[in-house]
């Protein structure tokens, strides 16, 4: 079989070697040829998305609940350039993107032609690493290193760039490499030295806790499973990032619920009070250490990470240690079991009868529903009526976000897919169609904010047209919930632009698009609104009014450290200082 | 002395540097990145300091491996210990860096400069001029009647001693190479 063929042809005859079975994109000038190829195969589908941004956002989705590399197919110029934030989103969460896009051909590049743009220079900063292809027989090798690299070590987006006389030219196809021939092999085993004082740590703590982040989900399931193993062997409390919920359940018995500038009490004040942290693939982001100077003060801190530059780069760590979270957690586990399975029994039982202390305050209760849905209670009968379904969870970005990472509890990893570092609203409208995509008999809902919604929402558009039945959970408080709560606390309530006067009507915009709208305003009617959306076999978008002015609680204010954190209904005025309005 | 009673500071029980790394102390480090010769390499270098707020005091690049592709750029930069401990960490996550060396805590090394300097003058500020030059082993690699123009090699804090020099005797126009650094042994 001649192995000689087109550029365009060698681009799909590379995904289908890389396994790959859906591609997320949109047709421009400067892809026809690798469309027209597309056109000619059936083991790829195509989800034809709306919008370039949506076609990323949607392969995060995918990739997220599958952790296999999503994939994205766009034209040159806008089409690269509408990829831009969802590349960003990608690269801030780690997550395995590779995209593919066209470019005029190399004799007119830096002409100013039409629909040009310097895609690789503006995808620099936004990718792990990208690939301009000015020669056909540079392109199959290009592609399979672009796997690669998207995902060995800490995953991320690529792109590759092929201009399109190097879709129409012939060349030899090159398949996998059988050997690694790429210089890039990031470590993966963590070094035993630093494991070993690791284990003497864990052997001594008195106030222990794991903080673990995306890095756990990242690694594939066997790191989650190790987690729980040695959550379970040692009693130790574990706490999770907004990345890092699923990896171990919400309903297990070490569980503290999230932590962060919205996480829950006891989880941040665990954090404040512990004498070792160990933190296992999280990166000590500023929403989850508020203060620096004043964070975990007494504690000596783990660092198990597989990139080195996240290591002492914001917080200093005393047993760091490079590798891929599987593997490190495994050679903890076995060194730990071989020394005896000591743990100081006595300490963590002190240390559990406080943090038992600390949950009754219930930071997470809420004032009962009466005349208008509370958001709170909007996500707790979502999780009653939902949580022993086979179910995905998507977000947009804002206060719905946090009650959602607060109210839903996530059994397994890959479950729940939010914008997290770049914090992207419009994202949870095309992740959800791409968790559809990849599983398809699933409930995959997208719980969102009216405001977020919007800004993707053209992608019902997608969800109609490949039938897939997701569900558009929006609790509608007609305002930029989180802006509106930090101009309540910062500003003087000074509401700022952070409402809108003219929203659409959700339930004829649903018929618009051919999916079925529900309004629901009324807290007696909720459980029935509920099953209803359930129960339609197709996407729904469900328009839940809820309490405009609801804050969301406990918080961090910028600025302050764990233990001073706000709770529900407390005074909040005057919390923030000069200071930590700068940190916003 | 057990493992884990490891005294701040040291970092003998570690692959990693466990100086107190948060100190405000600004130090110049000279960094050697090995990378592979490919479009763009050298804008993702510096986009990575640009864009994390990192200084370049100096950087050089050539290729030095013509089979291999590989080019080495030579960086001098300046921060506090925890940057540049940051900046070793995120030149190593570009995918085609191959090596990075701190040339400044890897034990002892030789940097080097090259500089042209064009001084224009006549008479005692000429002669003056020529006479420098020859106790700095710069040599004279253009000449007109009116001019000259040094070639000056050394280290940096060698040709800013030139140059200041040089200024009163009709310094015109520099041009430096940046440094080029090596460690010294095998």
């Amino acid at each position: 079989m001649t192995r000689q063929m087109t550029g365009a042809k060698m681009v799909v005859q590379a995904l289908k070697d890389q396994g790959v079975d859906t591609v997320f994109g949109y047709p421009g000038g400067a892809v026809l040829p690798i469309y027209d190829e597309v056109f000619q195969q059936n083991d790829i589908r195509h989800i034809l998305v709306r919008h370039e941004q949506g076609a990323v956002h949607a392969a995060e989705g995918y990739a997220r609940s599958t952790g296999k590399p999503g994939v994205v197919l766009v034209t040159s110029g806008p089409g690269a350039t509408n990829a831009v934030t969802g590349l960003t989103d990608a690269l801030m969460d780690s997550i395995p993107i590779v995209v593919l896009t066209g470019q005029v051909p190399t004799f007119m590049i830096g002409s100013d032609a039409f629909q040009e743009a310097d895609t690789v220079g503006i995808t620099r900063p936004c990718t792990k690493h990208n690939w301009l292809v000015k020669d056909t027989a540079r392109l199959s090798s290009t592609i399979h290193e672009a796997f690669h690299v998207a995902t060995s070590g800490r995953p991320g987006p690529v792109l590759v760039d092929i201009p399109k006389d190097v879709q129409f030219a012939s060349s030899q196809y090159q398949g996998i490499p059988k050997v690694a021939t790429s210089h890039y092999q990031p470590q993966v085993k963590g070094d035993m030295q630093m494991i070993e004082h690791l284990v003497e740590a864990i052997e001594m703590a008195e106030r222990p806790v794991f903080y673990t982040g995306g890095g756990v989900i990242n690694s594939g399931p066997a790191a989650s499973q190790l987690l729980r193993e040695i959550v379970e062997a040692t009693g130790f409390p574990i706490t999770s990032t907004l990345m890092g919920l699923g990896a171990y359940p919400a309903s297990g018995k070490n569980w503290l619920g999230m932590l962060g500038m919205h996480g829950l009490y006891e989880a941040n004040l665990v954090m404040h009070g512990c004498d070792l942290m160990i933190n296992i693939g999280a990166r000590f982001d500023d929403r989850i250490t508020g203060r620096l100077d004043a964070f975990s003060p007494n504690s000596r801190k783990a660092h198990i990470d597989i990139d080195p530059s996240s290591i002492n780069k914001v917080m200093k760590t005393d047993f760091p240690v490079v590798g891929d979270v599987a593997h490190v957690l495994e050679d903890v586990l076995n060194l730990w079991k071989a020394r005896g399975r000591k743990v100081n029994r006595e300490a963590i039982a002190r240390w559990w009868k406080q943090i038992e202390e600390w949950k009754k305050v219930d930071c997470l209760k809420y004032k009962p529903s009466e005349g208008t849905i509370r958001p709170q209670h909007a996500l707790s009968r979502l999780e009653a009526l939902t949580k022993d379904r086979d179910r995905y969870i998507c977000t947009e970005v804002g206060q719905h976000q946090m009650w959602a990472a607060q109210y839903l509890g996530f059994e397994d990893p890959n479950r729940w897919m939010t914008s997290g570092g770049l914090g992207t609203m419009g994202y949870g409208t095309p992740a959800s169609i791409g968790v559809q995509i990849a599983h398809p008999d699933s409930l995959v809902i997208n719980v969102a904010g009216e405001a977020s919604w919007l800004m993707n929402m053209q992608e019902m558009g997608t969800a109609v047209q490949y039938r897939l039945p997701v569900k558009q959970f929006i609790l509608n408080n007609e305002r930029l919930g989180m802006v509106r709560q930090w101009q309540e606390l910062l500003h003087g309530e000074r509401y700022s632009q952070s409402w809108s006067e003219a929203l659409p009507d959700f339930v004829k915009l649903a018929e618009a698009f051919g999916a079925k709208g529900i309004l629901c305003k009324d807290p007696a009617d909720l459980d029935d609104a509920i099953m209803e959306m359930l129960d339609y076999d197709g996407p729904v978008i469900f328009d839940c009014l809820v309490e405009k002015h609801e804050n969301c609680f406990p918080m961090i204010p910028s600025g302050a450290p764990h233990n001073k954190m706000l709770l529900g209904d407390a005074s909040t005025k005057g919390a923030i200082g000069a200071k930590g309005a700068v940190m916003v | 002395m057990s493992a884990l009673k490891i005294k701040k500071g040291s970092s003998k029980h570690s692959a990693y540097n466990l100086r107190p790394n948060f100190s405000d102390v600004q130090e110049t480090h000279t960094i050697a990145v090995l990378v592979e010769n490919e479009p763009g390499v050298l804008a993702r270098v510096i986009g990575l300091f640009s864009g994390r707020g990192y200084n370049i005091d100096s950087l050089t690049v050539a290729e030095v491996d013509h089979e291999g592709h590989l080019s080495r750029i030579t960086i001098v930069t300046t921060g506090t210990p925890q940057v540049i401990e940051q900046i070793k960490a995120q030149l190593g996550r570009i995918v085609p860096v191959h090596e990075v060396h701190d040339l400044t805590v890897e034990g002892k090394s030789v940097e080097r400069e090259l500089a042209l300097f064009k001084v224009n003058g006549t008479g005692d500020k000429r002669v003056e001029a020529l006479r420098l030059a020859d106790i700095f082993r710069a040599n004279v690699v253009d000449s007109t009647l009116e001019s000259f123009v040094f070639q000056l090699t050394g280290t940096p804090d060698k040709i800013d001693a030139f140059a200041d020099l040089m200024r009163p005797l009709g310094l015109a126009e520099v041009a430096r190479t940046g440094v080029a650094a090596l460690a010294r042994g095998i």
